[in-house]
């Protein structure tokens, strides 16, 4: 498992805006795939791992406000409550430019457990307003905590490979 | 004084605090809003054409499969249903000249009695995009939105009986809330007994429930609920559950009363969209009129 321990294995290239544009409409698109039934619980917020790997890489580049717009657009194709994913996207945000530099210091498998806890506040939070809006908890909703940090890995991995490529291209 | 602070050679802006807090304070009050008013549908309609083509582009693989696979069906089974639904039409288009018969007696009759006629309403087809889009929500999205004339309040259901109500329209869509999302209410009568109530939906589980409904009312397991159409939103007289469960103790004063509805609310593709019924005469008002004895009585 050589490659888990190398979490920044060359210099990268600067990241071009419309990559990180491009990466964070297509997690919006597999967001939204019709997902069902306990796929639905299962399903990993693409877009909430792909903007932490941003927050954390590029905290300059990609900030609380982006991810706070980008909640917004969740929320109009959820049709959730206008805010509601904007509010846990910030806090994912806050969490991922505050502890940017740290992360950055572990290898891929140490930032699993840091992202882990990040990601837990973030469902969390969504959690919290939907219980405060309509008294009920969905406890199956955090199962998709779970998964979504299981694709913290393959993410980096592929992130990481779509930077390495420009360097071979030029 | 200022020996904590930290010498910043590059101007980067507000703090990450100061933005989550803004951000935060600043969704924080769109929720608000939201929930509260109806303020932000406009904002939200306009947003939603950015992200309608995600949308398309998300189901088209749903599509292709759906569509490939009604191509890819052989000749016997397109042959049999065809069958099937020849008999079925024959059965049908019978008892459909029966009940047209019973329509015109009907209106005679209401003609008769002087009563207001029953309110005709057409329909349009829609199909669902998207089912299911919250782990919370019992919602789904049909292909048809505001550029076809779809209102909000609509009643949409399938060739069984009501599967929700149009909630909020989008340009190309609309979303469904399903009669089972929490706290949904439709007015229901028991077809057997003419008993009026209303059927709530219970929200984590595909169920209605009847509730304030007395231990000793007149239900029976298996009763078939109809709308009453006593809120003049749907129209009278379409299934909409069937009773499965009844706990009467008497502990409690009310029945508890569980129904599984008869649409197809998690099922189908195609479903209908009733046309707006005329609205009802405005309420009036209930002022307070003395009556000769000195009593105060309502209308």
């Amino acid at each position: 498992m050589s490659y888990l321990d190398q979490a920044h294995p060359e210099i990268q290239r600067p990241v071009s805006n419309l990559l990180i544009m491009a990466s964070v409409l297509g997690a919006l698109l597999l967001n939204s795939m019709p997902w069902q039934g306990l796929w639905l619980s299962l399903r990993p917020d693409f877009v909430a791992v792909a903007m932490l790997y941003w927050c954390t890489h590029k905290p300059l580049r990609f900030g609380i406000g982006m991810a706070w717009a980008v909640g917004i657009l969740a929320d109009v194709s959820d049709a959730s409550l206008l805010g509601q994913h904007a509010l846990s996207y910030t806090v994912l945000a806050f969490g991922g430019v505050v502890l940017s530099r740290r992360i950055q210091m572990f290898d891929l498998r140490e930032q699993t457990t840091q992202v882990f806890f990040i990601l837990l506040l973030t469902y969390a939070v969504y959690a919290l307003v939907h219980w405060q809006v309509s008294g009920q908890v969905a406890w199956s909703y955090l199962l998709g905590c779970l998964t979504s940090t299981l694709l913290w890995v393959p993410i980096s991995l592929l992130f990481q490979s779509m930077r390495q490529m420009r360097v071979d291209r030029e | 004084m200022d020996s904590t602070q930290t010498f910043q050679v590059f101007n980067r802006g507000p703090s990450p605090g100061a933005r989550l807090v803004f951000f935060a304070v600043l969704s924080l009050l769109l929720m608000f809003v939201d929930a509260r008013f109806r303020y932000l549908e406009a904002a939200r309609s306009a947003l939603s054409v950015l992200v309608s083509p995600i949308q398309h582009l998300a189901t088209l693989p749903g599509t292709l499969w759906h569509k490939s696979g009604d191509f890819l069906v052989a000749q016997s089974r397109l042959l049999e249903a065809n069958e099937v639904l020849h008999r079925q039409h024959e059965r049908d288009s019978a008892q459909l000249v029966q009940s047209q018969s019973l329509l015109q007696e009907n209106k005679q009759l209401r003609n008769l009695m002087a009563m207001q006629q029953r309110n005709q309403f057409s329909v349009q087809f829609a199909e669902i995009v998207y089912a299911e889009i919250d782990v919370f929500k019992r919602k789904v999205l049909i292909n048809k939105g505001g550029s076809t004339h779809i209102q909000a309040g609509q009643v949409v259901m399938d060739d069984k009986g009501i599967v929700g109500q149009v909630t909020r329209i989008y340009p190309w869509l609309s979303e469904v809330t399903l009669i089972t999302e929490k706290n949904h209410a439709v007015p229901v009568q028991v077809l057997r007994s003419g008993l009026r109530s209303i059927a709530f939906g219970a929200g984590n589980t595909s169920q209605l429930s009847l509730r304030y409904m007395p231990v000793s009312a007149d239900i029976q397991k298996g009763d078939v609920l109809v709308t009453s159409g006593i809120d003049g939103l749907y129209p009278p007289g379409i299934p909409v559950a069937v009773v499965e469960k009844i706990e009467r103790d008497p502990a409690y004063p009310f029945a508890s009363i569980v129904c599984s509805p008869l649409g197809g609310v998690d099922k189908h593709r195609h479903l209908l969209v009733l046309s707006a019924l005329p609205a009802l005469p405005e309420r009036t008002q209930a002022t307070p009129v003395v009556t000769p004895s000195g009593k105060a009585g309502g209308n």
